[in-house]
Order: C-alpha cells, then sequence, then structure tokens
C-alpha cells in the first residue's frame, strides 16, 4: 500500500471543476513532481493531501489514515508531520526570519529558547543562508524568502514536504540553486516529498517519478527518463513548451 | 422588474450569509479561547495595540464631546432656567451613551479596519494557509487574542473616555459659562446611580467584542487580492459601526 494515496478525487470551486476523478500513489521516501499548466489545479491537489481542502468526492489516504475524514483537532496534530513551502514563501510579514522558523518549534515543542535558537541555526544551515535572522520578509530576495519558507518548513523535521511551485518567478540561476536545495534536503531529511512545478528542467533534476495534471487528472507519470520518452502529444507539447499542439488547440 | 427583485433576493442571501458567518466565527472565537496553547505574548501585544495605542483618539474625542455637550446644553437650558442640571446631563449622557458608543466607533476606525487590513493581507499572501499548514488553527492564533484584547481594554478606555468628558464639561461650564465650580461638582454626581457605569462598561465590552470579531471576520474572508483587502477594511468599519449603532438600541433597552 502506498504511502500517500489520492483516490479518485473531485473538486470544483462554483461551476468550475478543477478535480475529476484524480488519482495518484506516492509510495514512502519517494520524490513525485506533478507538473500541469497554470489552473489546472495544482495547488489544489497539494492542498488536498494535507487537508487545506476537501474534496467534493473521492479520499486523501496518508499512512492509512483518511486525511478527509479528520476533525480540525486531528488535523492539527496530523499535519505536525508536513512541511509545506508556499510559492512566494508565505512568511508572516509581523515577524522577522529567526520568528518565522521559531513559530512551529515554540507553538508544538517544549523546547527551551537557547534549543530553539540552535535548530533555527540549523535549519537556516541546511538551506545555505547565514546572518538573515534579524531581517524582516520584506528585506528579503525571492530566492531568500522562499529559502526561509524551506527552513521553516523542515523545522518541525517532518516525514512529508510539500513545494508549491518553489521556482515560479525565479530566474533560472536560483531556479536550479533551489532545485539543488530542495535535492539535498531530500537527501539528508529522507523525506517523502510531492512538489509541484511547471518548471520541466526543475521537475526532471527532483524527481524520482514525474507526473502530469491535465483536465482535472493525471494522464501521464513515469520516472524522469520514461516521461520524457511519452508519446502523449499533450505531454510531448508541455515539456518543449511549443505554442502549437493538442494543448493549445484546445483552448 | 425581475432584476430588481433578483437583486433584493441576493442581497437578503448576503445580508444572511455574512450573519451566519458572524455568528459561526463567535462560537469558533470562544471555542478556541479555552484551548492550549495559550499565546500570553500575543494576547498583550494586541492589548497594546487595542487599549494603550487608542488613548490618543480616546482623549480627544471624550474630552471634546465632553465640552461640546456643556457648551450646547448651557445655552439651550438657560432659555428655561435649567442651568443647573448640564452637570448632570454631561455625566449621566458620557456615562450611559457617549463614551461607549463614541469610543467604540473610534476604536472601530482605527483597530477594527487595520485588524481588517492585516488579516486580509494575510489571507491574500497564503499566511493563512501557512499557519494551517503549521498546525495552528487560524482563529485560535488570529482571532482569540484579538477578540480577547476587544473585550477588556475597551472598558478601560471608556473609564478614560467618561473621566475625561465629565471633565471637558467641567472646564466649558466653570471657566467659559462662570457656573459655580462647587455647585457644579455636586450636579455631576447628585443624580448618578452605580448602574449608569455599570451599564456604560458592560456595553464597552459588548461593543470591543463586535468590532474586533467584525474586523476578524471581514479579514478572514477577504478575496481577490489587493482590491480585496480594500473592500474587507472598508466593510469591517461599515458593518462594526453599524453593529454597534444597532445594538447600542438593544443593549441600552435590556440594560436600563
Amino acid at each position: 500500500m502506498a504511502f500517500i494515496e489520492l483516490r479518485s478525487l473531485h473538486k470544483s470551486f462554483d461551476s468550475k471543476q478543477v478535480l475529476r476523478d484524480m488519482s495518484i500513489d506516492i509510495d514512502r521516501g519517494e520524490t513525485v513532481v506533478i507538473v500541469g499548466g497554470s489552473g489546472t489545479g495544482k495547488s489544489v491537489t497539494l492542498k488536498h493531501i494535507i487537508g487545506l481542502l476537501k474534496p467534493d468526492r473521492g479520499q486523501v489516504i496518508v499512512d492509512d489514515q483518511d486525511v478527509t475524514a479528520m476533525r480540525e483537532m486531528e488535523l492539527n496534530r496530523f499535519r505536525r508531520r508536513f512541511g509545506m513551502a508556499f510559492q512566494e514563501g508565505a512568511l508572516f510579514d509581523s515577524m522577522n526570519v529567526y520568528e518565522n522558523i521559531a513559530f512551529p518549534l515554540r507553538r508544538h515543542t517544549k523546547m527551551k529558547e537557547n534549543e530553539i535558537r540552535a535548530r533555527v541555526e540549523e535549519c537556516l544551515e541546511d538551506v545555505h543562508l547565514h546572518g538573515v535572522e534579524k531581517k524582516r520578509p520584506s528585506e528579503l530576495s525571492g530566492g531568500m524568502r522562499r529559502r526561509v519558507g524551506f527552513a521553516r518548513a523542515i523545522s518541525l523535521k517532518p516525514e512529508i514536504l510539500l513545494f508549491d511551485e518553489p521556482t515560479t518567478g525565479l530566474d533560472p540561476v536560483i531556479s536550479d540553486i533551489i532545485a539543488e536545495l530542495i535535492c539535498e534536503m531530500d537527501t539528508k531529511l529522507g523525506t517523502t516529498t510531492v512538489m509541484i512545478t511547471h518548471d520541466m528542467k526543475v521537475a526532471f533534476k527532483v524527481a524520482d517519478r514525474v507526473a502530469m495534471l491535465y483536465d482535472g487528472h493525471i494522464i501521464e507519470e513515469g520516472t524522469p527518463e520514461d516521461f520524457q520518452k511519452s508519446t502523449n502529444a499533450i505531454v510531448q507539447q508541455f515539456i518543449e513548451g511549443r505554442a502549437e499542439g493538442p494543448l493549445t488547440d484546445i483552448d | 422588474m425581475t432584476a430588481i427583485f433578483e437583486r433584493i433576493g441576493l442581497t437578503f442571501i448576503r445580508v444572511f450569509e455574512q450573519t451566519g458567518l458572524w455568528f459561526g466565527a463567535f462560537a469558533d472565537t470562544f471555542r478556541w479561547m479555552f484551548r492550549r496553547p495559550f499565546d500570553g505574548r500575543e494576547w498583550l501585544r494586541q492589548m497594546v495595540r487595542v487599549g494603550v495605542d487608542s488613548i490618543p483618539v480616546v482623549v480627544l474625542t471624550s474630552m471634546f464631546t465632553g465640552m461640546v455637550l456643556a457648551l450646547q446644553t448651557f445655552v439651550g437650558f438657560r432659555r428655561v432656567h435649567a442651568e443647573q442640571f448640564v452637570a448632570s446631563v454631561v455625566s449621566l449622557a458620557m456615562l450611559r451613551e457617549l463614551s461607549p458608543v463614541l469610543v467604540g466607533l473610534m476604536v472601530t476606525g482605527r483597530v477594527g479596519s487595520s485588524m481588517a487590513a492585516e488579516i486580509g493581507t494575510m489571507k491574500v499572501t497564503e499566511q493563512i494557509d501557512a499557519l494551517k499548514a503549521l498546525a495552528t488553527e487560524p482563529v485560535q492564533y488570529l482571532f482569540v487574542p484579538r477578540v480577547v484584547a476587544g473585550i477588556i481594554m475597551l472598558p478601560f478606555l471608556v473609564i478614560l473616555g467618561d473621566f475625561l468628558g465629565i471633565y471637558g464639561g467641567y472646564l466649558v461650564a466653570v471657566k467659559l459659562m462662570r457656573t459655580n465650580p462647587v455647585v457644579y461638582q455636586q450636579n455631576t454626581y447628585q443624580f448618578l446611580a452605580l448602574n449608569d457605569v455599570w451599564s456604560g462598561l458592560i456595553k464597552a465590552a459588548a461593543f470591543g467584542l463586535i468590532l474586533t470579531l467584525t474586523g476578524c471576520v471581514r479579514g478572514y474572508y477577504t478575496t481577490g487580492g489587493a482590491e480585496g483587502v480594500g473592500r474587507a477594511t472598508t466593510n469591517a468599519v461599515v458593518s462594526a459601526s453599524l453593529i454597534i449603532l444597532l445594538s447600542d438600541f438593544f443593549l441600552t433597552k435590556i440594560l436600563f
């Protein structure tokens, strides 16, 4: 049985159906990257895994527990097993970098302040940041904000890491550095990782398995090598980033 | 014609929907108020923000309201030779009505709006989702400290407003209108009952709850980026002010 199972998810917002019969299995320790165009439901999928959204139909099973059936208290306890890095970092702008990373430690552990300080420094070390503890999120560059977001996500030593478009809006060099960092964190922490992106270079670099979300469900999945050899015209158009093809014909 | 009915119907649905959200948030806030962890530092921070930081605006509003009330009543009462009642009118009006309502409205403009803007910005920048992902209930972390601060600090601000309003009236009557200060002081307390003070403070606590919770709810349900945050801020001030004015009547009816 897979560690994370999305079983036949359906989700609509008003009259717009975003997910339709979306299913995918993710094994423990695996890194799965879900790719797809804008507005195809990638973020929605990720938010279902951590219980930020509830499906209209279908189930999300994580480690044999049904996330969709959990009540808020149970869900809050369960979420401590996750670390989620948001698209723009989603750092709390009323706090500095140190307080952002210390936030989950202060709320969910009984660590003393010196232990918290040591853990914050360790997390910042993991994302290769130094001397930024006192800076406010508004004083950081886009790449730094994401790295602080990663540091906050790993502070509770989670089993599962979720990355929501970690390289969107960054230049290619910084994107590559971020991708390297995710690989490094993956290896060091041994987490099960789910990442969503539309950056194929990053996807192929990071993933054990790549899946493509289209029309509300997964249309192709496989190792990066198999995925690149896919005969699906939609997948090929997306990988090559061509303007002409079945993706744009339908639009 | 159908369009008019449709618009009226939609307005009613929206009002009921918003009322439902407000009472839902009210119940959730009280449910989470007594659950661990208690974030004392955040509670204090919000108390300073709602209470201490609002002192200048309360000082000015209350003092000048007391002064203008004394001035107006003095002019009116002189026509019927009842100047001796000015002191009683000022003190009763300030304690029972003006101080709680004016402080409520002023703090709504200052604090309720900023709460809606702050939480609204957190919503549109995914900080609320980040809170949830960090296993933190937003109602407990955001609503509870703000609402507690509103309930506790508004009565203190109203006490300050009461004193300053009455003192403002005294200044105008004694220094400007040449009333006998001893008589004025006697008349200030002569017709007061303890209930006048208590009812004003109960109102203040209720208004503190209303303005903070409305700010939080409006912010929390913000949609649509920067424009949505702006809308939420305006709505927070308008809704909270209206609820304060409407509930003022019912509270007065119940408390007197």
